[in-house]
């Protein structure tokens, strides 16, 4: 294993009453593409958004870079953002900003580039994603797969160390899915990124990731290699993996007996 | 680029309007300029003591000749006398007011506010910063009139 | 009995400390965006843009509203003052009630509903589609890029659009008073002139909308960037703060007027 660009430790975080994560520990090798997966709700987006620094662990640290996130000034915690890009759900594009625009935001906020520079980055950025045929529409006009494209080519404006996807495969339709699939390979290959995905679509991203951690109840089921991973044995991973309807989870919400339930006449 | 000129038009106009505003208010709304902005520097304190101010406040004006020239700055008690000591300030310009000029005080209008009259003498002196007008008449106050006026009516 | 004891100590301390980290994360917010002021203030362009949805979309109905308040206030001023035979004093009635009082409130009370509750809808939706969490990814700081341009626009579009609110009124009182009921054009602006005071009463107005600017635009953001994250969420928060900011203002109004005019 090469060494790690992100260390979580000992982590835990609670919302209100809720404990979303219970002493968690991961760590995300440099230069590799790892998934992050887990059944709905099991908090893999405010996982990223712990390691970016937008929430605060209940205890627990979070290490990007040999940086304590959570330590850091907030001026230090922007310029650390800097060599992080996240792709949103939803691709999170200014909607009152052009397409070009949107991508050439980071760009004229943090660099001192003229604007002859900025321009050929830009479309450079939105050519690697197949967009600069769209550099002029405004975000209202782009289809959820585009946006996300769009949103993909800003977040590597900067040319970031590394790079988080927040469920990038949601609601799509197979092309773009395929398209989305190729495009994090393609970027993390040509770029020398850490790639972060965290979905749970088992196919899509277990076809280009090297590792993956498995997430679930707050807890850490399994952590290691996607081969490691097609190969446990263990129950419920298994049961994860192949999409089985019934096993360690039931298939049943736990009820009372079915019979007497049924026969009950008032409650 | 093109809404953004228009935005940066119409916030212009708008600022141009409220501009525009403020000019009327002061001109013809308020006493923007009339005594009302006088700094300190341009009028010189004189005081003036009265057995009784009636409703005479801070700020109210005071005239000779029914022309404005000064305004009230404070009143306080004197506790020796028991009577009220106004200060007036008076704008500088008025510089020759004989120093024997007498003060009353004075109701614009049946019910209006009370302001400051003032009665030239026949002093060769003038008034000046800190001194003090000794003749004045207080202010007429209704309920002691009608009151002198039962009296008068009773006695015959 | 004991348990029952105990659920309500409960009660009242999670109460409180509801309370307790509301008002930190109000004061906090306010840090926050005091802090980013100087960096925003120098983004012309991107608070001349907000001037013009705050002020200039707000224009129309501020001016509409002041022009009819003045008109009523002559009105009501002249059936009342005929009895006195003191019709002239009516143009001093409508300026001193306007700018002392109506202005800045009315004023203030309509650019709540107008454009505070379209800046929370707005802030609101760019939390829920993520905008504001995007904007911090890239390392860009959303107070000095989105809320602060917002608070600058509301500090400069209140006061002028009182300013124009009060300038409208009185020229309604004229139309009314003079053109309508035939009080004399002389005695009208004359008694005005007298009895209104340019520091006390118009920088007074100025000063209260400015007071006014600063409590709507703090609620307004506060409660765009507090907002849960849904459809029914912005829904509440819009309401709150129409209903958060126009308390604020009537209740600002009395402790204002108990200061400046004692």
């Amino acid at each position: 294993m090469t060494t790690s660009i992100v260390e979580i430790k000992q982590l835990s975080f609670a919302r209100g009453e809720r404990l979303i994560f219970d002493d968690v520990s991961i760590s995300i090798p440099r230069g590799n593409i790892t998934a992050i997966m887990g059944p709905s709700g099991t908090g893999k987006t405010t996982l990223l958004k712990l390691i970016a620094g937008q929430l605060t662990p209940s205890t627990g640290s979070v290490h990007v870079d040999g940086l304590n996130v959570h330590t850091l000034a907030r001026a230090d915690l922007f310029t650390l953002r800097q060599r992080m890009g996240m792709l949103f759900q939803s691709g999170a594009l200014l909607t009152d900003l052009s397409v070009f625009e949107n991508v050439a935001l980071p760009l004229r906020e943090h660099s001192k580039l003229p604007e002859v520079a900025i321009r050929q980055l830009v479309l450079m950025k939105l050519e690697a994603v197949g967009l600069r045929g769209a550099a002029w529409m405004m975000p209202s006009e782009l289809s959820g797969g585009m946006s996300r494209r769009v949103a993909l080519a800003r977040a590597v404006a900067l040319d970031p160390q590394m790079i988080f996807y927040d469920e990038p495969f949601a609601g799509q339709d197979p092309i773009t899915m395929g398209v989305l699939v190729r495009l994090i390979r393609t970027l993390n290959d040509a770029m020398g990124l850490t790639s972060v995905v965290v979905t749970h679509d088992v196919d899509e991203v277990l076809s280009i990731a090297d590792y993956a951690v498995v997430l679930s109840e707050g807890r850490v089921v399994s952590a290691g290699t996607t081969d490691a991973l097609r190969a446990s044995r263990d129950p419920w991973v298994k049961q994860f993996i192949n999409g089985e309807a019934d096993g360690p989870v039931p298939f049943n919400y736990p009820a009372p007996d079915y019979a007497s339930d049924l026969w009950e006449a008032k409650r | 680029m093109q809404a953004t000129r228009k935005m940066e038009f119409w916030v212009g106009l708008m600022v141009l309007m409220a501009l525009l505003g403020s000019l009327f208010m002061a001109l013809k709304v308020s006493n923007f300029g009339k005594l009302a902005g006088l700094q300190d520097g341009d009028t010189y304190p004189v005081t003036a003591s009265f057995s009784d101010i009636g409703g005479l406040k801070p700020r109210s004006k005071v005239t000779m000749g029914g022309v404005v020239v000064g305004r009230v700055r404070s009143i306080s008690l004197d506790t020796q006398t028991f009577k009220a000591l106004v200060t007036i300030d008076i704008d500088r310009t008025f510089t020759n007011i004989p120093a024997d000029s007498s003060a009353s005080i004075l109701t614009s209008g049946l019910l209006g506010d009370q302001y400051i009259g003032l009665e030239p003498g026949g002093d060769d002196a003038n008034l000046s910063a800190g001194s003090k007008i000794e003749h004045t008449q207080s202010a007429m106050v209704l309920e002691k009139l009608i009151g002198q006026f039962l009296v008068k009516l009773s006695e015959k | 009995m004991n348990a029952w004891l105990e659920k309500k100590i409960i009660a009242l301390g999670d109460g409180f400390m509801s309370i307790a980290r509301a008002f930190g994360q109000g004061w906090l917010f306010m840090l926050l965006l005091v802090g980013a002021l100087p960096a925003s203030i120098v983004r012309v362009s991107a608070w001349i843009r907000q001037l013009y949805f705050a002020g200039v979309l707000s224009l129309p109905i501020i001016l509409v509203a002041g022009l009819f308040v003045g008109m009523v206030l002559a009105l009501q001023a002249y059936n009342i003052l005929v009895n006195f035979n003191a019709t002239e004093t009516v143009g001093v009635m409508v300026a001193l009630t306007l700018l002392r009082e109506l202005g800045p409130v009315v004023a203030a009370l309509l650019f709540a509903g107008r454009a505070a509750s379209a800046l929370t809808a707005e802030i609101g939706l760019m939390k829920s589609t993520e905008q504001l969490s995007a904007l911090e990814m890239m390392g860009l700081d959303p107070f000095v890029r989105i809320f602060a341009p917002r608070f600058i626009a509301a500090l400069i579009a209140l006061p002028l659009l009182t300013m124009l609110f009060n300038v409208l009124g009185i020229f309604g009182g004229y139309l009314i008073g003079v053109e309508a009921l035939g009080i004399d054009t002389g005695t009208f602006w004359s008694q005005m002139q007298a009895a209104v005071e340019w520091q006390e009463d118009v920088m007074g107005s100025v000063i209260k909308s400015l007071v006014f600017a600063l409590v709507i635009a703090a609620i307004a953001l506060f409660q765009g960037a507090q907002c849960l994250p849904t459809a029914e969420g912005v829904s509440m928060a819009t309401t709150r703060t129409v209903v958060h900011s126009s308390l604020a203002v009537l209740g600002l109004d009395f402790v204002l007027t108990a200061l400046m005019f004692d």
